[in-house]
């Protein structure tokens, strides 16, 4: 098994997107991370396929030197769906942007999360369709305004995390674009994750939809307005660190540390692994003002895999079966002999 | 009465009732058991779309015909012999299809006020058809049924389904059918699950037999005498099973694991069901949450090494059609199976046709050559899997194979192949080198690309639906662009040189030959036949494929004054042998009536009035 440094996995290719894109820096985590993954599963750089959709970030599989498929507009779930079963052996990631996977590939969406397929789906959430030049997606805010929403959008967004736990997804976490380092970390997890791991990247459209995370990623509010979350760790954020999230009756709070007998003690510990899709989906769904948007892995939990299914079943129906190959097939059941 | 059993050459009976009367069980067993028997058959299942139609109606009439011969059968039978009607409504559906000296059984406790106010009759159904001139059997089949059963213990909604199984012992006495197979049928049908039915419905096929046997409404019975057949092994096999069959031959010679990715429809469905089964043999399939991601969970499972099939009907290829196109621009091997039905747009799903021609060679955007197939009987659909699944491996291509609801559904008996006697299939693998892979050089000879799925040490590469070089790197060249199209192309108009020539049935050359392709080559073999016999010279010859066509093609065409192309479509192959060689004359023998041809519309369309005044 070879050894990996990041360059291993730069392509030749001249990269075409805009200066500035927030697709940059995923793809730098992802180069980063992919040598670790191979040694982790002990496999080397041709077992790593890279399927993606259409729109810019779909653009991906063209950069990172493994194997590759740049597919059809919303199809790269049932795609990757389709290579993982085929070999399970493979190390499957997908890119998508928001029109792909949630618009036009909704509905792969939501079924390759229900079936469990063990592939890592690099959501990009630009809330705006940049390929075609500025319409809005189905991550758009409500009222943004667009080349085909002159008067504001009149219809509400989709959480992608909603949507993903809503499936009974088993892993979701988000990133944003400026994190570097702790879209490694998402990445890293999701790849130690046997399913479906989505993985929502907030990345910035420069040209068509400038500053559309500005408001939780700028270093000004960022610390009082995210929060990172990681296992065993308490919920505590804020640019003092003093303020926490707790469980409020069913509802979900933030209270400030050394106000009203707050303790440390009160504030929630953070754990993605525990199957407890309530309160993940509290915390998938937490946005300002009142909350701050939650980075990192949220709910990570395990579940049997679709393709491990689909092969322990042809083991278990083999490992019965009277019939072990065409000819026997051809002979087998109502047969009569003509003389 | 003297009893004769008279010796037929052959018969057509059709089973017709309500769509939960189990007539299709019926002329299953029916077929199945002549075939043991050792007579050449071949089916026509014909029923609703809905699975229980209101009861009683016309339009939930589900029929089953099927044609049983001394020697081989082509088609299903224009006519029939003896119609088996459950009900007024199935008599009333089936009553033009009654050859002049037919034999009807009817079920007189089907025949009440009610029962023959739903089927529309005013006074005596017979006469209001103006067949009372038939042989016409009336049986109390329901009541006898009850009676049959009265000691089994078995309540009166489970006693009535067995009801099909008196008719089915009817039958069987009428045409001198041994009841073995049936008993066999039965014990492996419910000994799992509902051995307690197994006595009741022997007793119920016992007891109708008897009965037809007491009653001597029937002046003779007939057999059907098997001609001595070639020797071998036969089974019974339907177009949709030997579909799924070819492709598990295709991988084991291939020796890559088979993928299926489909969505349900009707009739392909069977398809899916029938390689779902067989894990054994290492089939993976998966039943996608719609047609797009059949098609394209295949296409993934072809650039990861699988033998990759999806398959589906008319309204499903519409919707796979983008997919197709991404096959043709990553050139990986896929099969899509398209077993047609009546269109447009949802149609008449249970009916059959040939309407999806055009769409199949043409149907989408960009220049978008496929390779278009055909099968053209149930047996058939076993080589015509295996040999799309071939050429899709060994010239790197998309294969639409075009099978017809008729053929799925339809059986026949089988002599079963040794697959020893079936070419080897040689996909073309690439083989790492040291230098960096080109995924889209090709071959000098085939133009195909070679394969290198994903996982290969050595061959990391990318490819994707936008245009590219032979190196895979993305190009909005125009002339590596033009050049691209035209390799496509000429890498499927190359798949001819591997392709059987065509083989002409008459002479090479004369005033007419019969063309066809798909499911009605029975029909016109049967018409060729029909017509030489009249003294009509007719030469015919059948295509299996159409994209690229036989190497032979034109100079076979050449041969001939007027070229009669026989379809179930308004003129799709027609239309594309006139684009490919406009110098010969065609003319359309079409028929869109969601039906198999008669043998009879073929003849009218070559010899207008031939068999006027003659006996169907």
């Amino acid at each position: 098994m070879a050894k990996y440094t990041f360059k291993d996995f730069k392509s030749d290719q001249e990269i075409r997107w805009c200066p500035g894109c927030g697709d940059f820096s995923i793809l730098a985590a992802l180069q980063r991370v992919l040598p670790q993954v191979c040694e982790e599963k002990g496999i080397d750089k041709d077992k790593v396929v890279v399927v993606s959709g259409i729109g810019c970030s779909s653009r991906l599989p063209y950069y990172v030197d493994t194997y590759g498929f740049h597919s059809i507009h919303g199809r790269a779930t049932a795609i990757a769906t389709g290579m993982k079963v085929a070999n399970p052996d493979l190390c499957v990631w997908q890119v998508s942007g928001d029109g792909d996977a949630l618009a036009i590939g909704g509905n792969h969406f939501i079924h390759a999360i229900r079936r469990n397929i063990d592939i890592n789906l690099m959501l990009f959430n630009n809330r705006i369709y940049g390929m075609t030049k500025g319409q809005y997606s189905p991550t758009s805010m409500l009222g943004t305004v667009t080349k085909t929403s002159p008067y504001g959008t009149v219809e509400p967004p989709f959480n992608p995390g909603s949507l993903v736990l809503g499936a009974k997804g088993t892993f979701f976490a988000r990133g944003i674009d400026t994190e570097l380092a702790l879209n490694q970390e998402i990445m890293l997890e999701a790849s130690r994750h046997h399913g479906t791991s989505v993985m929502e990247f907030l990345t910035n459209c420069v040209i068509f939809n400038n500053g559309s995370h500005a408001h939780i990623s700028d270093k000004e509010f960022k610390a009082d307005r995210t929060i990172v979350l990681r296992d065993g760790e308490k919920m505590i954020f804020g640019r003092n660190r003093d303020k926490g999230i707790i469980l409020d009756g069913w509802k979900l709070k933030v209270v400030t540390i050394g106000e009203d007998g707050v303790t440390e003690d009160d504030i929630l510990t953070h754990d993605s692994r525990s199957d407890n899709l309530g309160l993940q989906t509290m915390i998938a769904e937490m946005k300002g003002p009142d909350f701050p948007v939650a980075l990192g892995v949220i709910r990570d939990v395990p579940e049997a895999t679709y393709e491990d299914e689909v092969a322990r079943q042809v083991e278990e129906v083999r490992s019965k079966a009277r019939v072990h190959n065409m000819d026997e097939l051809l002979h087998s059941g109502s047969t009569w002999e003509q003389e | 009465m003297q009893h004769r059993v008279i010796d037929a050459k052959d018969v057509v009976i059709r089973f017709a009732g309500d769509s939960g009367d189990g007539m299709q069980l019926t002329g299953t067993l029916f077929a199945n058991l002549s075939a043991i028997y050792g007579n050449g058959l071949s089916t026509f299942p014909d029923y609703p779309a809905e699975i229980r139609a209101p009861k009683g109606t016309v339009a939930g009439v589900s029929g089953f015909q099927v044609h049983i011969g001394s020697g081989k059968v082509s088609t299903p039978g224009d006519f029939c012999d003896m119609l088996v009607a459950m009900n007024p409504a199935a008599l009333k559906a089936n009553a033009k299809w009654l050859k002049r000296n037919a034999t009807v059984l009817v079920n007189e406790d089907a025949f009440d006020d009610l029962g023959l106010k739903k089927a529309g009759f005013t006074g005596n159904p017979f006469e209001e058809l103006h067949i009372e001139d038939r042989n016409i059997i009336i049986a109390p089949i329901t009541k006898l049924t009850e009676e049959s059963l009265k000691d089994s213990g078995l309540d009166i909604a489970s006693i009535h389904k067995c009801k099909n199984m008196f008719t089915l012992g009817m039958a069987c006495f009428i045409y001198s059918r041994p009841l073995d197979y049936v008993y066999t049928y039965l014990e492996g049908r419910f000994r799992k699950k509902h051995p307690e039915m197994i006595e009741p419905n022997r007793k119920v096929v016992n007891d109708g037999y008897n009965y037809a046997a007491n009653i001597q409404a029937v002046a003779d019975t007939y057999t059907v005498i098997p001609e001595a057949k070639e020797k071998g092994v036969y089974r019974n096999i339907t177009g949709n099973q030997a579909l799924a069959w070819g492709f598990i031959a295709a991988s084991e010679k291939s020796g890559r694991p088979l993928f299926c990715g489909s969505y349900p429809i009707t009739p392909a469905t069977a398809i899916l069901e029938e390689l779902a089964i067989h894990k054994n043999l290492g089939v993976k399939t998966m039943q996608t949450e719609d047609e797009i991601a059949g098609i394209c969970s295949a296409i993934g499972a072809s650039f990861a090494g699988n033998l990759a099939v999806t398959t589906t009907s008319g309204p499903g290829l519409s919707l796979k059609s983008e997919a197709l196109g991404l096959a043709v621009m990553t050139e990986l091997p896929i099969v899509v199976v398209d077993v047609q039905r009546a269109g447009p747009c949802t149609g008449m799903p249970t009916k059959t046709e040939q309407t999806d021609l055009n769409e199949a060679l043409y149907g989408r955007n960009g220049e978008s050559p496929v390779v278009v197939m055909a099968s053209h009987s149930p047996a058939h659909c076993f080589e015509a899997a295996f040999m799309a699944a071939k050429i899709a491996l060994e010239h790197m291509t998309p294969v639409l194979l075009l099978s017809e609801g008729f053929l799925g559904n339809g059986s026949e008996p089988w002599k079963i192949p040794s697959m020893s006697d079936f070419p080897s299939i040689k996909p073309r693998l690439a083989v790492a080198d040291g230098s960096k892979f080109q995924p889209f050089e090709r071959d000098p000879e085939t133009l195909s690309r070679s394969w290198a799925p994903a996982g290969t040490p050595g061959l990391e590469h990318r490819v994707g639906g936008l245009e590219k070089t032979h190196a895979g790197v993305l190009s909005t060249d125009p002339d590596n662009h033009a050049l691209m199209v035209a390799e496509r192309e000429e890498k499927v108009q190359r798949v001819s040189r591997d392709l059987p020539d065509l083989v002409i049935d008459g002479p090479s050359s004369g005033d007419i030959l019969l063309v066809g392709w798909g499911g009605t080559l029975g029909h016109i073999m049967t018409a060729a036949d029909e017509l030489r016999k009249n003294g009509v010279e007719v030469s015919r010859v059948h295509f299996d494929f159409i994209n690229p066509l036989p190497g032979n093609t034109r100079e076979v065409l050449s041969g001939f004054r007027k070229i009669v192309v026989c379809e179930l479509n308004n003129g799709h192959f027609q239309s594309y042998l006139r684009s490919c060689f406009p110098e010969f004359d065609y003319v359309g023998c079409n028929k869109v009536q969601g039906q198999v041809f008669l043998v009879r519309d073929i003849v009218e369309a070559v010899a207008p009035g031939l068999l006027n005044g003659k006996e169907d």
